[in-house]
Order: C-alpha cells, then structure tokens, then sequence
C-alpha cells in the first residue's frame, strides 16, 4: 500500500521478474500443498477435498476484495451481501419453473415489479423535469406513497396465491430451468447490478460512508432473502439444485466407474465421493485460473497502474485527468461481481440456499483477513491467502476445543466455571479472528507475500 | 370519544414505543458522533461496546440483587450503572492504547481505523459472549409499569389502554439528564471547550497548547458513559442479547450521518428521526383508522407499510436519501 509504482518499464504487460514477492508466494504455496497432503494422509483424502473446494471458492472471494481494496483502497463491509445475491442467482437460473405457482400469481406479480420501477422511475423524472421547492418534494412524496399503497395491492394478493401453491416443497416461482453453470456470471451479474447502486450512492462521499452503506446493504438482501417465499422460499431453504458434476450414486450404479476404481484396488463408494470432488476442485479451479489470469493482465496493464495511482494520491491523479469517481465506481462493481460468482458457486457447491447461514463473521470478516493476510494490492498473495485463512478456520476450531479442555483440565469435573469455559470454547472464533486482524494489520501490514 | 380512542392507541403503539427507542439511539449515535468527531473515524465497535457496558451493568446488577441490594420501585440497574460505566471506560482505554494510539500517531487515512475498529467489534463480540454467554439475559426488576393499560382504561373510560413502562419512562428522563449534561460539559467546561477545539482543527488546539492525548481520554470515558447507559436502557427496555447490538449498529450510524458525523445535537435528532419512522412504518394502522374513519370507509387489511422484518431497510433508505441529497446532514456546517 505504501509506496507508489514506477515509471513504465517499457513492457507494460510483463510482471516483474524473480524477487521477494515471488519467492514468498511459491514458499507459501508449498506450505500449502504440504498442510493439504498432511490432512490428506493424517486425517483423509476427503476432508483434504473439501477443505481444497472451500479454499477455492474462498480465494476468489479474496480475489474480488483485493481488487477493491488492494487495488483501490475502497471498504466493503458487505460481502455478504454480494455473495449472497450469487447464490440467489443459482436459484433462480437453475430450478425448474414451478408452473402453478406461475398460473396463480406470475403474472400479477411481474405487474407489481413492473409498476414498482415505473413509480420509481416516474419520481426521478419528476425530480429531473420539475424545478426544485416544496410543490416538487410533496409532489414526489405523494407519488411515491401512492405508488407503494397501489405496489402493495398488486403485490400482496400475488404473493399469498404464489405461497399458497404445496408451500412444503414449492410455495416460490422456481426458476429458469437453465444450467446451474449459467448461473456462475449471472450471479456476477446480479452484485454488480447491487454494487452499481450502492457505489453511486456512496462513493465520492466520506470514505467511510462507503463502508456503512455497504453494511446495509448486506443486512438488506438478507433480509429479502429470509422474507420473500415467492422468490427463494426464505428460510424454507431451496435445497436440491441440480448440479454441473455427477453424483456419487450414479457413479457407484455405472459398471465401467466400478470396473475401472476395481482395476486400481479402490472401494467404488470412497472412489466416487473422491472422484466428484475432484471434479468440483477441477472445475473452481478453471474459474479461479481464469479470474486470477484476467486479474493479473489488468493488475500490469496502463489500466492498473491508473488505479494504484489513484489508490496511492488521489489528488495527484485527478489532477492528471484521471476521472477517480468513475475509476472507483468501475472496480468495487467490478470487484463485488467476482464476489457474486463466487457466491453462485458457493450454493452451487452446497446444493442448496439456505438464508440463515450468512453471517457477517464467515462472509465478510474472514475474506477480509485473507485479503490483510496474504497481501492486500498482491492478487496471488490475496488467492494464497485464501486457502490459508480456509485451512486454519477449518481446522483450528477442533485445536481450540482440545486447548479448551486441556486448559480445564486442572478444574475439578461438574464445576460451573469448567462448564461455562468449555460450552464458550465457540465463540472464541470471534475473538480469535478479530484478534488476527488487529496484529496482522498492526505488524505485518503488506501481509504474507507483499505487493512488491 | 372515537378521537380520543385513536390518541390512546397512537400514544400506546406509537408514540411511547418510538421515544424510547429514539432516546436510546440518540445515546447510542451521540457517542458514534463523538468518536467522530474528535478521533476521526465511523467506529463499527461501538454497537457491541454498548454490548459490552450493559453486560458489565449486569453483572454487576447481578451481585447487588444476590446482596439484597435494591433501588426498591426502580431497577437496581440504575445502581449499578456507574460501576459498569468505569468497567466500560478501563475497556475502551485498553483498546485506544493497545489498537488506536498506533495508528492515531501515523496520522493514517480514517478508513485504516475504520478497518481496526471492526477488528476491535470482533473482540469485545467475542469477549461479551465468553463472559455472558450468547442467549437472553434478564436483569430488569422493580415496579414493571408506571401506568397499566387497565389502570389507564379505569382512569379515563376509554376503549384503548396505555401502558407506560418503568423502563421507558426511566429512559426518557435518563435521556434528557445525560444529554442536558453533556451539552453543559461541551459548552461551560474548560475541558468541553478544548474538546471542541480539537474537534475544530487540531493542528490550532494543539498550538494553542491543548493536550491531544488529554481530549482524546476524555472523550473516551464520555463515550463509555454514552454507550454503558445506551446499552442498559435498550436491555432493559427490550431484552439483553450480544448479537442484538451488531444490529442496532446501522440505525445509529444512519441517526448520525442523518445530523452530520460529528454533530451531536444533529445525532440527537437523528436517533428520534430513525425511531419515529421505523414504528411509523412497521405500525399496523388499521386500529387507528378504524376509530378515525366512518364506518362504511373502515379499513380491510393491517394497513401496515413494511414488515418488521424490513425494518434494517427503514434505516437504511433514510441513509441512502441523506447521502444522496444532502450528505453533510441536516445541520451542516456545524459541529461539535
């Protein structure tokens, strides 16, 4: 973050050659692989797997923070949200349609959208034309609450009927029917739309305003997300989404799958579950390669070195025609859509939305201290650092239960301190993440492999 | 008699409700306000250190009930409030010394303490649930009404009933004596004054020979003050849950941009603002209006605007229309 790039070296496209950062991340990498292959021999391939997918799809989170913090100093407490919205979009790009609940309420619904963006865009052009004073204020305030009260009538009616249709499986529009990779860049899509909004809201303001707005709006589309049935069923959970791998069952029912783990003296179940999640592995990690490519291309390009100089003084690059609201505006969308596909992928993953399992702590903080960690401005020590904090969040809670008890253990059995300390082993997690971030951020500020 | 009904029931719903929440989020935004103001920064910590004061109040309220020590028809919460105050504000210094002076003498831009401050959120989270536990905590006792709606209905011959809680009627005044307070000490103190210096431009207070490390100590232990009796009211007020106050984080930030940050009577009206219309818009109005209208126009539905599971969203789009049309506030040019 501290010091401000050089003059071009004539091959704007190519990274610096072997130096410090390099070697810190090909070390950090092979720390890496070797904590995988411990897990993988110690406790099982399986865990290894998993922990490998999650880190994955972490580090592209950390990948799209990066971007907008690393690259341009911009605080987005709402990552949550962003991820949240891709996993909306793997709802609603891959369920199949559920027709009733379209027949009862799908078109009266989409009439109440309809007329809820026209009222709104209707007062945006009444603020536009009209001039400014209490006639227009009350003019727009009427509209508005007019608009609502017709909003709800259209929309309430639409939403018992949809609810109403098997509300234990259905109860909720389905989706589109599409295939579930096609919600991977519609996801994107949907928290940029998200982080358009709130940038042009926040954004060229105070730099914390940014920051609470961003909160928000997490806390917003959480809220749509746990409340609105007819469209991902709330906390109902959407369980059962199809997905782009096979499954473990049909490949245990395919002879040539039996035959073939058979020939290399493997049991066909454990041979499956291994073989899907590699498949899962195979497939993030096409995504990430892709997103860390694009990311480095534009890191080293006229276009990055723009955005570090903008990071770095802001003045300095207005004062050489650099638009910094519209540079700022361009990469938080941008850096939020990486966060959306990875949320896609995320329900991709899991096979299911379920509202309540956003918290901010998991969503927002941990991306956020993988980032700090691994190198803000670097996007490899960012990728790196993902899989980093992923292993240790994963396989530090069973160390601090086990410290726990050995702490205890000096205490007599039954005692209500010994009770108390062990039942709050869990939430030292928060204590211990914010406690990272602090001394990480505190003494190690340009993290594990630093941006140069 | 109609009219009157709806007054009970708009004073009942509405109104008491709406004041209490207000006082508390005024509390709550005038020491984010503060924080603002002298130190520079939006502290996303400040939700859990009102967790934090009002779990020290309770347990402190804890070993005066298990002492047999009472306020009789008032909580003994009250008295235990200057003892979690000070625990509070021991709290607060060890955090700016250990996290805040560091980056306070690197003079880093304010969005690097923003950043810490959310890692300090995370701490004292953390240590609130290690102490207390995550659940529902109780503390509330003494007189549970000043006014029961039974008694209110006997009084009057109304329809409607009014109930007043000992703990809203206790927030309210508590209210109006910490703010009166405060306003005095910024005005009248030698202290206030260079507080508000500093606040002004701090390379001038410091020339003038105004100790910043004094001003930014002071201005911790009134946010521990703040926020210790913002907490306890809202947990006797409601019910006293750690991740409640993570919440009650983006209605106070909204009641303070609403004033202008660093604005404390700005944050006063804004607490007010935010609670007026979070229960304007989550009231259901049809009792209301069916005492106001005739008969033949008597409403069908709740007649309720938003959900209260929106009401994040009540705040937030007051934040958003703030920032959009006047992000100074509604009192600029003006602060502490």
């Amino acid at each position: 973050m501290a010091s401000t790039d050089t003059v071009s070296t004539g091959k704007p496209h190519a990274p610096p050659a072997r130096d410090v950062p390099t070697r810190r991340a090909a070390l950090l990498a092979t720390v890496l692989v070797i904590l995988l292959l411990v897990t993988g021999f110690v406790q099982s391939w399986n865990t290894a797997l998993i922990i490998l997918n999650m880190g994955l799809i972490s580090a592209v989170m950390a990948l799209g923070v990066n971007l907008q913090w690393g690259l341009a100093g911009l605080f987005n407490v709402g990552i949550m949200g962003f991820v949240a919205l891709g996993g909306l979009a793997a709802v609603l790009m891959s369920m199949p349609p559920v027709t009733a609940a379209w027949s009862v309420g799908g078109g009266r619904l989409a009439a109440a959208l309809a007329f809820g963006a026209a009222v709104v865009a209707g007062a945006a052009l009444l603020r536009r034309r009209t001039a400014p004073g209490r006639t227009r204020a009350a003019g727009m305030f009427v509209l508005l609450l007019a608009g609502f009260a017709v909003f709800r009538w259209l929309l309430d009616p639409a939403v018992a009927a949809i609810e109403s249709v098997n509300p234990s499986a259905g109860g909720y529009l389905g989706g589109l029917g599409l295939p579930i990779l096609l919600s991977w860049p519609v996801g994107g899509l949907f928290a940029a739309g998200a982080a358009w909004l709130i940038g042009r809201t926040a954004l060229g303001l105070r730099s914390d305003y940014l920051a609470i707005a961003t909160l928000g709006i997490a806390e917003i589309v959480l809220a749509v997300l746990k409340n609105e049935d007819w469209l991902s069923r709330g906390v109902k959970n959407v369980s059962g989404l199809p997905r782009p791998v096979p499954y473990e069952v049909e490949l245990q029912a395919s002879a040539t799958f039996v035959e073939r783990t058979g020939r290399l003296g493997l049991d066909p179940v454990q041979a499956s579950t291994l073989t899907v999640k590699l498949a899962w592995a195979g497939l993030f990690t096409v995504v990430l390669l892709m997103l860390l490519w694009l990311a480095q291309r534009a890191l080293y390009s006229p276009w990055g070195r723009m955005m570090r100089a903008i990071r770095d003084n802001e003045t300095a690059a207005a004062a050489m025609g650099k638009n910094v609201g519209a540079r700022h505006l361009q990469v938080f969308v941008l850096g939020s859509a990486i966060c959306g596909i990875a949320g896609a992928m995320l329900t991709t993953l899991d096979g299911q939305l379920t509202p309540g399992s956003y918290q901010p702590l998991r969503f927002t903080f941990l991306i956020w201290i993988m980032v700090i960690v691994g190198g803000s401005g670097n996007n490899v020590g960012a990728v790196l650092g993902g899989f980093l904090i992923w292993f240790l969040w994963v396989q530090v809670e069973p160390i601090g239960q086990w410290l726990m008890v050995l702490l205890t253990s000096g205490l007599a059995d039954g005692s209500a301190l010994k009770a108390h300390l062990l039942g709050s082993a869990a939430h030292m997690r928060l204590m211990t993440m914010g406690a990272i971030l602090l001394l990480v951020f505190r003494f190690s500020p340009r993290g594990l492999v630093p941006e140069r | 008699m109609d009219a009157l009904n709806a007054i009970a029931a708009l004073t009942n719903f509405v109104i008491v409700p709406a004041l209490a929440y207000g006082s508390q989020l005024a509390l709550g935004a005038l020491g984010v306000t503060l924080v603002y103001g002298i130190l520079r920064f939006s502290n996303f910590a400040h939700g859990d250190t009102m967790a934090f004061g009002a779990m020290c109040t309770i347990l402190v309220t804890w070993t005066m009930q298990a002492a047999g020590i009472g306020a009789g028809p008032l909580p003994t919460a009250l008295l235990a409030l200057p003892f979690g105050i000070a625990l509070t504000a021991l709290w607060l210094l060890a955090t700016d010394r250990v996290v805040y002076r560091f980056y306070r003498r690197q003079r880093v831009p304010s969005i690097v303490l923003v950043i810490v401050s959310a890692g300090v959120m995370f701490v004292t989270n953390g240590v609130v649930r290690f102490v207390i536990g995550p659940g529902d905590r109780n503390f509330d006792d003494g007189e549970r009404f000043i006014v029961t709606a039974r008694e209110f209905r006997e009084l009057t011959g109304l329809r409607e009933g009014l109930a007043i809680k000992t703990s809203q009627g206790i927030t309210v005044l508590t209210a109006i004596v910490v703010v009166a307070l405060l306003f005095w000490f910024l005005n009248r103190t030698r202290t206030g004054k260079s507080m508000r210096a500093y606040s002004d431009n701090e390379d001038l207070a410091r020339l003038s020979g105004i100790d910043p490390e004094r001003v930014v100590l002071v201005t911790w232990l009134i946010v521990a003050a703040l926020a210790t009796i913002a907490g306890t009211l809202y947990g006797l007020d409601k019910s006293f849950r750690p991740f409640v106050y993570f919440q009650l984080l983006l209605p106070l930030f909204a009641a303070a941009v609403i004033g202008g940050l660093g604005n404390p009577l700005g944050a006063i009206a804004g607490g007010f603002i935010v609670a007026f219309a979070e229960v304007t818009i989550t009231y259901a109005w049809k009792k209301v209006a069916t005492y106001l209208l005739p008969d033949e126009l008597a409403p069908s539905g709740l007649l309720q605007m938003i959900s209260t599971d929106y009401k994040v969203a009540i705040s937030f789009t007051i934040l958003v229309i703030v920032l959009l049309f006047r992000p100074t506030g509604l009192f600029r040019g003006q602060s502490l």
